[in-house]
């Protein structure tokens, strides 16, 4: 099924994150990562000096690609991702994954992606390809 | 003055033998919960969504070869460097292909490519490695490229 093109400019909706205890505790399982920082709060204030337990930075990566897939259609592809981590995201934060039309050339649409805090500052910035069907 | 020796550039091209993993249907619903993944191809574990790949990739060691802080060993990769604070600097995924339960996947991860730079508060060394996914007929489903930042 063909599906529309977006406008360069155009955002994709957003997505607000609020990861708990449980969600931090079962991302670092599923991904076998047994790193303090995301579990063990007296580690982590008192260990690596954070005021918090850590969202991980790929955990918000994945929110990124999910605004993607939430917005693709099933025969879209994904053709390139990319993100980088920005500053450290602490349990209780609130988290807005972003998307907005960078690019369209033919049925490749280039995305600019963020994920912003409660204070509007970026933590994770990124770019994505998408080909419509 | 150039932080990077000889030595320390003579690790590009440096590779870890390839690992081979089969992808299961139950790992990858269990990834897609943990994310808030609402798709529900993921979440019926039909397909994998690209970042699952992330959580292949960390090594299965024995208690006691854990680190105080939780942490596997780093990379044997990551070369001695003159810069000790490792940061992570990101990820550049290009996508050739998608990834089903079942899917026999190998990964190549090799160091790819070290380089400085002068940083606000003095050098930063970047370091990139590719990790390299395969189907096992050697075609390329998702070629990874990882910088990490050494300061």
């Amino acid at each position: 099924m063909n599906m529309a093109i977006p406008e360069v400019g155009q955002a994709l909706p957003e997505r607000q994150y609020t990861p708990g205890t449980v969600q931090l505790f079962l991302y670092n399982a599923a991904i076998w990562n047994a790193h303090r920082i995301h579990y063990d709060l007296l580690y982590a204030q008192d260990g690596e000096g954070h005021p918090g337990l850590l969202v991980d930075g790929p955990l918000q990566g994945d929110w990124l690609t999910q605004l993607l897939y939430d917005w693709m259609g099933a025969d879209d592809l994904l053709l390139a991702f990319e993100y980088s981590n920005r500053r450290a995201a602490y349990l209780g934060d609130v988290l807005t994954a972003c998307a907005e039309v960078e690019a369209v050339e033919h049925r490749d649409i280039t995305f600019t992606l963020r994920i912003v805090n409660q204070h509007g500052q970026a933590t994770t910035v990124g770019r994505a390809t998408v080909r419509r069907a | 003055m150039s932080l990077l020796t000889e030595q320390i550039k003579g690790c590009i091209g440096l590779a870890l033998p390839p690992v081979r993993f089969e992808v299961s249907r139950n790992d990858i619903r269990k990834y897609a919960v943990a994310t808030g993944q609402r798709q529900a191809r993921f979440l019926a574990g039909d397909e994998a969504p690209l970042m699952f790949l992330f959580s292949v990739l960390m090594p299965v060691l024995p208690l006691d070869q854990l680190r105080e802080d939780g942490h596997c060993p780093d990379n044997p990769l990551l070369p001695e460097l003159p810069l000790k604070r490792i940061l992570a600097g990101g990820s550049r995924y290009q996508v050739h292909g998608r990834i089903y339960p079942g899917d026999v996947l190998v990964c190549r991860q090799s160091l790819v490519d070290i380089h400085e730079k002068q940083g606000s508060d003095g050098p930063l060394i970047f370091l990139v490695f590719e990790n390299r996914f395969e189907n096992e007929a050697g075609e390329p489903l998702v070629i990874e490229h990882l910088t990490r930042i050494a300061r």
